[in-house]
This record gives C-alpha cells, structure tokens and sequence, in this order.
C-alpha cells in the first residue's frame, strides 16, 4: 500500500500542491487524473523521490519514505517499477540488456536466471524476438511495454506509470492500459497511473483522485465519475464528445 | 559561487552510497576504450604537426651561430614535456571527450534516463559519472605519453627533412640536460587535466534541463569551462612544482 499525508510542494513560492492526503491499495489500478498543470507529475516525482516535498510524507506499507535514512529509501526504491512517458530505455542498451539491467545492478542471481527471468517478462508483456533489437529500432508501444518489463523484472511491489499512453495510437494505448492492469492484478503490485486519458479512466480506473490547482477535489472509481456533481470534474471528463455521450446514453437508460 | 558550490557537491556525491566496485569494472573499460582508444588519432595528428611545428619555429629563431644547432631539439623536448603534450592534449580532449560526455549525459537527463536510474535507487551521480572520470583519469596520462613521443618524432622529421638540423644534432639535444622530473611534471599535470575535463563535462550534462537546445548549450559550456579550468590550473601547478 502507498500512502501520503499532507504532501506540500511550492516552486519559487508558488504553491504546486496543496496538502494532499490518499491511499493506494495493492492489486488495483490507481489513477490520478487532471488537466496539465494541476500538479500530477509534481505528486508522482516526490512520491518515487525524485523531489522533496516541503512538507508531509510517503509510506510505503507503512515505511515513512520521505523522512527516512539514504540506506532506507534506497531499500523502498528497490521495491519500485516506473514506465516513464517517454519509456526512458537506455539507448545504448538492447532490449534485452535494458530489462537485465536491475537484475544485473541490484542482485546477485546467477546469469542463466536473470535471462529467464528477463525472457519471462518480455513474454508476459508480449513481446519476443526483440531482445537484440536497439530502443531505436522498435516502435513507441513496444518501447513503453520494455518500459513496463523493465519495470517489474526485479519483482517491483509499486509500479508507477507517467502517462502511459501518451504517444500512442488508440489501439496500442489500449492494450498498454490493459496489460498495467493485468499485470497489477496477477503480481499483486500497486499500481499508480497518472493520465488525462478518459479511455484509461472509464477502462481501469479502480481508484480514482481528481486534482485541481494542486488540490484533491474528488476521490471514487470509474463506475462513480460520470455522476460526479464537482464542476471542475465535469469539465474535465465532459470536454470530451465521447463521453458526453457516453452519459446520455447512460441517461437514455 | 553557486555554480561551484553544486560542482563541489556533485563531486561529493560520486563517492557516497556508490554501487559495488564490481558494477563498474565493465563500464570503466568501455569508458577507456572511447576516451583512449578512440583518440588516438587525433592525438597523433595533432601532437606530430606541434613538434614538427615547434622544431621549424625555434629553428627560424636561432639564428645566432653562437647557439648549437642541437639547442633546437632541447627546446622541442622542454616544450613538449612541459607544456605542449599535457596540455594541448588535454584542451583537444576537453573538445572532443569533454563534449561527448556532456551531449551523453545531458540527453540521459532531458530523456529521462537519469530519473530512471534514480527511481531504481541507484545513485545516478556516481554510476555514470564515476566510470567517465575513473577512465580519463587512466587514459589521459597515456595519451600524453604518447602525444610527448610523437611531438619529439615529428620534430625529428621536420628538422631533418628540411636540413634544419642533423640527426645526430637533434638526438644529442634530445639527451642534454634532461631532468627526469619534467616527465612527472607532465604526468602530475594529466592527471589533474584529466580529473577536471571529466568532471566538469560530467557536471554540465548531469545538470542540463530542457531539451535539445539545452544539450547543445551543456557541451559548449563543458568544453569552454574545462579548457580554463586546465589554463589556471596549468599555471598553478607551475607556479607550485617549478
């Protein structure tokens, strides 16, 4: 479980996040939806680290992530898968050498099961005979999805996704959305998706906050969003025509 | 000020919570193989033409009889021993190492890459910076080495293809007086020259934020920072070993 409390964070005394408080449970897709520049990335890099917040912490189950020891994150981080939007692979690496690469930098497994495990996972997220091929050389989807097999090859227990369908056409993005929530149900990982994509939304969106101006305004799941009464949430997910008649027809009924 | 503080930091931090030694023995001899290896050329080309260059110049202003012909291939040897073959390598390094490191990790971090790095728990700073400083640190002292030689040798060739000097005038010049603390001299300054272009680039593509612009502007202010920090820092170590 990933938790945070009273998450702040101002740039140049400008307030980005506003006290936030949420919990994200294990084997669900979590979502955090909102318009750019609401804070979602801001929230998503001081929750894996990579800023500080001002004030408030993160736990993971339980473990106080913001305040702890540099020995102590490091632990939590090991426990951390992330697909980043632009899938961020080592371009020098191949796609095999990419996903062995936590294997190889943070345990001490034998050879022959580091390339069984990185062959499993390349497998589980459809991918085989790609492992020579350079990132350079495979397409956007296939980059996310090595993205993804990178990210749960040292048996991650917290996976973040930052826009994971970004870029991608609406089939491919579908199945990217589809194969994070396999993938979350069958490892029992917790899942952290940040997306302004209302396919990804209205498809897995197990657990839902809504942020605005780098508040919370609205928590729930993807069968309560389209009868939000929150008028920024209404604007949000109603801008898109297809949702608008997704909900006429739901009114219709 | 600010600038340097985060450099000092960022030497700091190659050092603390760094990966096994192990993890880094794969990327160090990759790391040699593009700083040394791959620079052997331009090292050769460049060293050869400024002891060619050197030998015909000083040759042009002795023209006093009293001055033995053989003083050319002395001044060829100093020249070269003290200044010319650390530091001119290290300012063609600073041009063609320092802006590859820079470029590379600079579009590590605009793509990304770094964070990922980060997120794993690995400590980013000394996993890609430590490997590039530890090689040029290695290679650097070689390649003065060798651009010291091939300075001497296109000296050779220059004076006595062109009758300036015989050779056994200018092997004589090459033999007199020579201190052997004059070729420590140069390999205290490769290995200073060496620690600064690495850490520098790496310090100027660590930190780029943007995009590609960005990336160009980082290798342009490696190159330009390491090619003064190797002047003061050629001048100090005169100053304190001379």
């Amino acid at each position: 479980m990933i938790e945070f409390k009273n998450i702040k964070k101002s740039f140049d005394g400008k307030d980005v996040l506003h006290g936030l408080d949420s919990k994200f449970l294990p084997g669900r897709t979590n979502l955090i939806i909102g318009s750019s520049g609401t804070g979602k990335s801001v929230l998503l890099k001081c929750m894996v680290g990579l800023l500080e917040p001002d004030e408030g912490s993160v736990l993971y189950d339980g473990r106080d992530f913001t305040h702890a020891s540099r020995n102590v994150r490091r632990d939590i981080r090991r426990d951390i898968g992330m697909l980043f939007q632009g899938a961020a692979l080592f371009d020098s690496k191949t796609v095999e050498q990419n996903v062995l690469f936590p294997l190889n930098v943070l345990t001490d497994m034998p050879k022959d099961e580091k390339l069984d495990r990185v062959n499993f996972v390349l497998k589980r997220v459809g991918l085989e005979n790609v492992n020579q091929k350079m990132p350079s050389e495979i397409s956007g989807g296939m980059k996310k999805r090595v993205g993804i097999a990178r990210a749960i090859v040292n048996n991650s227990k917290y996976l973040y996704c930052d826009e994971p369908n970004s870029g991608l056409d609406p089939q491919t993005a579908i199945l990217i959305d589809a194969l994070i929530k396999e993938i979350t149900e069958e490892f029992n990982i917790t899942t952290v998706v940040v997306t302004h994509d209302m396919n990804s939304v209205m498809e897995h969106g197990d657990y839902i906050i809504y942020m605005y101006d780098g508040r919370k305004l609205w928590e729930g799941d993807n069968t309560q969003i389209l009868d939000t009464t929150v008028p920024e949430l209404q604007d949000f997910i109603f801008s898109s025509k297809l949702v608008r008649s997704m909900k006429k027809m739901e009114n219709i009924k | 000020m600010h600038g340097i503080g985060r450099y000092f930091i960022f030497l700091g931090n190659l050092f603390i919570k760094r990966e096994p030694a192990n993890t880094y023995l794969k990327q160090i001899m990759e790391e040699c193989i593009k700083v040394g290896i791959d620079s052997i050329i331009i090292v050769t080309i460049v060293s050869t033409f400024i002891g060619a260059v050197t030998c015909i110049q000083t040759a042009f202003n002795l023209v006093s009889p009293l001055i033995p012909r053989y003083v050319i291939s002395l001044v060829v040897r100093d020249m070269t021993l003290l200044e010319l073959a650390p530091t001119i390598t290290a300012i063609v390094l600073a041009g063609k190492v320092g802006s590859n490191i820079a470029g590379e990790l600079g579009t590590m971090r605009i793509s990304e890459q770094v964070d990922a790095l980060e997120v794993m728990g690995i400590n980013s700073v000394s996993f890609l910076a430590l490997p590039k400083i530890i090689a040029c640190v290695i290679m650097f002292p070689m390649l003065v080495i060798l651009a010291g030689f091939l300075a001497i040798m296109g000296g050779y060739l220059a004076g006595t293809l062109t009758g300036v000097i015989t050779p056994q005038d200018y092997i004589y010049g090459i033999r007199a007086d020579f201190q052997e603390f004059n070729v420590f001299f140069a390999l205290i300054k490769s290995f200073a020259f060496a620690f600064l272009v690495s850490s520098i680039s790496s310090f100027k593509g660590y930190n780029t934020s943007g995009g590609a612009l960005e990336v160009g502007q980082s290798s342009t202010s490696a190159v330009t920072n390491s090619c003064i920090a190797i002047l003061v820092a050629d001048y100090l170590l005169a100053e304190l070993l001379l």
